[in-house]
């Protein structure tokens, strides 16, 4: 993305200098700074779940004469929720290029599609949710249970806040048109989209995969 | 100038801690009566002497520096670009990390010279007593007397006592100041430590992990004794007085605190696998607030055994 | 429980407890005496523009040192009462204060001085500080550190609120379960807790973001990191800290919040729960919070001590080595706050020797200062008698916690008296004195006038002398097996150590009262010690290139920085040249509208709080979604910045210009 014709930063339309001394210009533009700092929010974000990731861990064992992992999870299913979250990912990319290339109608189907695959994903996960609780493993049942459905659905809640956001930015996408802070706030969403799918491999790889190792 | 005012108050707060911990070792863990406090005592001075070593002259450089290099002192050479010497950065770095590896071979060696769950090298078996802690009492189980105390420990001068500890409530901490190494009691989980008291004398013991209301009451006395002393009070103890029994033991988890101690002439066996696995009866919960407080102390008796230990519930 | 109130009835109010209604009385007064004075002198207006919705970081600093000073006050009012207890409560007396509210008292101390006052005053000067150190106009996100502040604010109002109506916890300032769960804590004590921290905490998420974007990405031409002001290093250490320790502390409060409300069993006794766990996660986030405080403090002191000895910081690179090592090193060193829980030898001794590795940086700073101060020009200024008692007994402090790194030493002073004298020593001459010699250093700046020196004097001495009669003591007392959080203590032969503590409490009440004193005492005579020249002090770094107090944009163009100490050198050379450099070419400014945003988010996020607490759901759902609407509709606006016209920034900056060469021309004739 071009940062010239990006509005500055933080009262910072002049004052540049050409002695600038070790190659620092001064204050950088809107265009990183934002995302630079929204990297950082994610950043922040994942230190959250890697938090949650290591008492999973240490609680996977603790069912208390409860359900253990290989008797709840179906691989199947995951599968395709799994699938659902990655083509949303991709469409999502798909919507930026649209974006991008400021086509207003191409950048509201993605988008809508994005969240459309997202909800799927939401969908799969709170029925594989209910079915559980529904034969007594729910969260409230051992420390393990109380681990997988925090880990888990920290993530969902994740994606449900994705979902709401997707529909503010096409709100503001279809009222504002592509003006430089409404593009940067699309990239800022799709690096919290594709964020999330990063946490959900992870998920995948380390509940239910090994999760359901014979 | 008001700064070396500070000197003398800063160096004579130091002093003055210096002069309290050379005149007053005679009481908690400076005052030591068994193997394991004995070797602790040593390290904590051996580390605070070397330390002091190079903390005071850093103290009194410091206020040396700062008193010469005033800005009234004309005969202070003013250096206003001097801002770096590779000679003085080797050795500010130096000192700090020779200190500190020399500290560094002093713990990894006492880490395993003292580990808890080590026992202790004696000609004597160990004897065993397993340990619960409960909302707000000590409970002591002898598995090989099978007796039981409540708030007063009794081991034989000179042999070596292994624990199990493990709690029924909340976490607290297991501590004889004057036995040395203090350890966590945790529900669901059994900890290990192994003490020994060469002297004999009543030593104060309490939990020193904050555990509710009555916390403040969670003391014991520890009684070491000659060890035919102890075979004496083990034989008269046994079977004479009431029986910690399930119902006993309900009893007992009741929140209490400033309880008075008292022994069980007999245990129920496997009572505390039963608490440490999470399969005893849980104790009463509710409410966890603060009994009506005692009379302030555990009622430590001055030299030896209680006369008669106190029978019934506890208070 | 009702649908509509929840869990709170008449009995929340404390009437039968004389202490706290009192107190909740007495506030309550005083607030309504602010409020109406407030409103006699019509500052409503006044407030509303210049503080409350204020994006400027000077502003928002300046409310973030208010409310870590005035919850200074009531973190100072718990620990007055735990002395006195302390000191009543022996042998057969049980003092004035039963266990459940001693209890409630120490947990509210421990966790109003950590999280309202000590984060809000180091924040606060961050705040204040980074932007004019690095020469820019505000940070990268003005309108997210409202926010931040003000989430800080409602964390702060909920543990207050907690004293007029429930109760706060009773299982210290880090509410280990099993204790807190609600099997032990039923009452709404530990909820206030957890509600509060989780607000303020993500608060300070965003205060960690913002910063570490400021720093690493808006610096003024030519500001290589090399050429940071330390101050600015030790910012950028902490906030990174905060990116990668706070989280932890949100999930591990998160679990503990379901464990209570949805019964969940991530801490408990039954159902697989392992406290243990708690332990450890609490700890990652537990160390590295100690530096988070700590570091800043250590740049405060080393901008200080360069300034007051008319010196460059001595090892710059060291320093800035230092920092990060002990920034990196703090995550690796958490077991060490439970030697004792019975972990393999193998694993205590590495945690100790890493936990020691933390003692060598921290040592090259102590010998950095001193050498800083060693061919210099030293000033006793205030903030120089801070800095030299800081050194004086925080080195006292490291000696400690290296004793206590020791594993095998550790098992005998654990949880002891012993570790209370310990952190106090390190957190009270560590932070708290780093904060007023902050305070006296940069409050020109501020405000435009200095402080008066002759209290403020009286001021360190009452707390220097206070800090070493009340901690010291404790030192002994824990190697007599002295266990802290004891409501009653059964020797009687403490009484009179527990007396000189309580006179030390005493004196740092007078150092505090000295404090609010000096305040207003320099404020009514303000005229005699006007900062007509932005440079009090003779500084070295660039917040002293611009007035006192600077315009809302602080330069009127970016300053171009070519050597360390930026403003140093080009004040130096405009004394050699007698001459200011060219006036440069004004243009106009774009700077951050003010915005209600931060204060509405925060009152919805009050609302919400105090909801969840008290179980009553309608209302936590109407504030998720005034919260939420909030967003959304300050996220629709358009307009996010307004323009300084050429005219008024070049009118000011004249106006500087001609100050500035007035002060050359004097420094000149003095030559």
């Amino acid at each position: 993305m071009s940062t010239v014709s990006e509005a500055p930063a933080v009262g910072l339309t002049h004052g540049g200098s050409e002695d600038t001394g070790l190659g620092n210009r001064g204050p950088q533009s809107k265009s990183i700074v934002v995302p630079y700092g929204f990297w950082l929010f994610v950043l922040s974000d994942m230190v959250l779940f890697s938090a949650l990731f290591a008492t999973y861990a240490s609680l996977v064992h603790a069912t208390d004469g409860g359900p253990v992992t290989s008797q709840l999870f179906d691989r199947t299913n995951v599968a395709i929720e799994t699938l659902a979250l990655l083509v949303s990912s991709f469409i999502c990319g798909l919507a930026m290029i649209a974006a991008k290339r400021q086509n207003l109608l191409w950048t509201q189907i993605w988008l809508a599609l994005t969240g459309f695959f997202g909800f799927v994903f939401l969908v799969i996960e709170l029925t594989e949710f209910a079915g559980m609780i529904r034969i007594g493993a729910g969260p409230q049942r051992s420390a393990f249970l109380s681990s997988f459905f925090t880990l888990v659905g920290c993530h969902g809640a994740h994606v449900t806040a994705g979902l709401m956001w997707i529909g503010t930015m096409m709100a503001q996408v279809w009222a504002k048109g592509f003006q430089p802070h409404i593009m940067r706030r699309l990239l800022c969403l799709s690096v919290f989209w594709h964020a999330l799918d990063i946490i959900w491999v992870a998920i995948f790889t380390i509940v239910y995969l090994i999760g359901t190792l014979p | 100038m008001g700064w070396h005012e500070g000197e003398r108050t800063g160096c004579g707060a130091t002093a003055a801690l210096l002069c309290l911990l050379l005149t007053s070792c005679n009481r908690g863990i400076l005052d030591p009566v068994g193997p394991v406090a004995a070797q602790e005592k040593q390290l904590l001075i051996n580390s605070t002497a070397i330390m002091l070593a190079i903390i005071i002259p850093t103290m009194i450089a410091t206020v040396a520096v700062a008193f010469w290099f005033r800005r009234g002192n004309a005969k202070a050479v003013y250096r206003p670009d001097w801002e770096y010497s590779g000679a003085v950065e080797l050795v500010v770095w130096a000192i700090p990390a020779m200190t500190i590896m020399l500290l560094g071979g002093i713990a990894w060696i006492g880490s395993h010279a003292l580990d808890p769950a080590k026992p202790l090298a004696s000609s004597k078996p160990p004897l065993r007593v397993d340990v619960v802690s409960l909302d707000w009492k000590w409970l002591f189980i002898y598995p090989d007397q099978h007796l039981a105390t409540v708030n007063q420990l009794v081991v034989p001068a000179g042999t070596p006592v292994s624990f199990r500890l493990t709690s029924a409530t909340v976490w607290n901490v297991f501590f004889v100041p004057q036995m040395g190494t203090m350890i966590y009691t945790m529900p669901n989980m059994t900890t290990r430590l192994n003490l020994e008291a060469d002297k004999q004398g009543v030593f104060w013991g309490r939990s020193a992990h904050f555990s509710g209301d009555g916390f403040p009451g969670m003391e014991f006395a520890v009684h070491s004794v000659p060890p035919q002393q102890f075979a004496a009070w083990a034989n008269g103890a046994h079977g004479a007085g009431p029986v910690l029994d399930a119902n006993a033991y309900k009893l007992l988890s009741q929140p209490t605190s400033y309880v008075k101690p008292m022994t069980y002439s007999n245990v129920a066996p496997g009572l505390f696998e039963a608490i440490a696995s999470g399969k005893a009866p849980p104790p009463q919960q509710l409410p966890h607030s603060r009994p009506s407080p005692g009379p302030g102390t555990t009622g430590m008796t001055s030299n030896g055994l209680p006369s008669s230990p106190a029978k019934g519930s506890a208070k | 429980m009702s649908p509509i109130f929840g869990k709170l009835t008449w009995s929340a109010i404390p009437f039968q407890e004389p202490i706290p209604l009192v107190t909740s009385i007495v506030v309550i007064l005083g607030l309504a005496a602010v409020a109406i004075w407030i409103t006699r002198i019509r500052a409503w207006q006044f407030l509303w523009d210049e503080y409350i919705t204020s994006t400027d970081h000077k502003k928002i600093g300046i409310m973030y040192i208010v409310l870590g000073l005035v919850m200074l006050v009531r973190g100072f009012a718990d620990a007055i009462m735990m002395r006195a207890q302390q000191y009543f409560a022996v042998g057969p007396s049980q003092g004035y204060l039963n266990p459940e509210h001693y209890d409630q008292i120490f947990s509210a101390h421990g966790t109003i001085m950590i999280f309202f006052v000590a984060m809000p005053l180091v924040i606060g000067f961050m705040n204040f500080v980074v932007p004019l150190q690095l020469g820019v106009r505000d940070v990268a996100f003005p309108t997210l550190n409202n926010v931040s502040f003000w989430l800080a604010a409602s964390g702060a109002l909920l543990v207050n609120l907690s004293l007029f109506l429930g109760e706060f916890a009773r299982t210290g300032w880090l509410a280990f379960p099993p204790l807190s769960e609600k099997a032990f804590s039923p009452g709404v004590g530990v909820d206030y807790y957890l509600v509060a921290l989780q607000i303020s905490g993500v608060g300070t998420v965003l205060t960690g973001v913002n910063f570490v974007t400021t720093i690493l990405k808006i610096r003024a031409p030519g500001m290589s990191y090399l050429r940071m002001p330390v101050f600015c290093w030790t910012a950028l250490a902490a906030n990174l800290l905060i990116i990668a320790a706070f989280p932890v502390l949100t999930a591990t409060l998160a679990m503990l919040m379901l464990d209570r409300y949805l019964g969940f069993h991530f801490f408990t006794n039954d159902g697989g729960g392992n406290s243990m766990l708690y332990m450890n996660l609490i700890w990652v986030w537990g160390h590295p919070e100690v530096y988070i405080l700590v570091l800043p403090a250590f740049g405060i002191y080393s901008e200080v001590v360069a300034t007051f000895s008319g010196k460059p910081l001595f090892g710059y690179r060291s320093m800035v080595f230092a920092t990060l090592a002990i920034c990196i090193l703090s995550f690796t060193v958490w077991l060490h706050h439970f030697f004792t829980m019975g972990a393999g030898a193998d694993v205590n001794a590495f945690f100790g020797i890493a936990s020691m590795l933390i003692g060598i940086p921290t040592g090259v700073k102590i010998y950095n200062w001193l050498f800083t101060m060693y061919g210099g020009r030293v000033r006793f200024n205030v903030p120089m008698y801070y800095t030299i008692g800081f050194m004086l007994t925080f080195t006292l402090g490291g000696l400690t916690g290296v004793l206590l790194a020791i594993p095998p030493v550790d098992f005998v002073v654990h949880n002891s008296l012993f570790l209370v004298a310990h952190f106090h020593n390190v957190i009270i001459p560590g932070v708290v004195f780093a904060i007023f010699a902050g305070y006296h250093y940069w409050f020109p700046k501020a405000f435009g006038f200095t402080l008066d020196e002759r209290l403020g004097k009286a001021g360190f001495w009452c707390w220097f002398v206070g800090f070493n009669l009340a901690f010291m003591p404790s030192y002994l007392l824990g190697f007599w097996g002295g266990t802290r959080r004891m409501q009653h203590i059964s020797d009687p032969s403490w009484k009179p150590w527990l007396a000189v503590e309580l006179l030390g409490a005493c004196f740092i009440g007078a150092a505090i009262a000295l404090t609010v004193w000096q305040l207003l005492y320099s404020i009514r005579t303000r005229d005699k010690r006007l900062d007509t020249t932005g440079d009090p002090w003779d500084g070295r770094t660039l917040e002293w290139l611009t007035l006192s107090p600077p315009p809302h944009y602080n330069f009127a163009v970016l300053p171009d920085v070519h050597g360390e100490e930026a403003y140093w050198h080009r004040k130096q050379k405009a004394i050699e040249r007698e001459e200011l450099i060219p006036e440069p070419d004004y243009k106009p400014i774009e700077m951050p509208l003010n915005t209600p945003t931060g204060v509405i988010v925060a009152f919805f996020a009050s609302l919400c709080g105090f909801a969840i607490i008290w179980y009553i759901w309608w209302l936590a759902i109407l504030g998720l979604v005034g919260a939420f609407a909030i967003f959304v509709w300050y996220a629709w606006r358009d307009e996010h910045e307004h323009v300084i016209p050429v005219e008024e920034v070049r009118d000011n900056a004249r106006e500087r210009r001609r100050i500035r060469m007035g002060a050359l021309h004097t420094v000149s004739q003095s030559r």
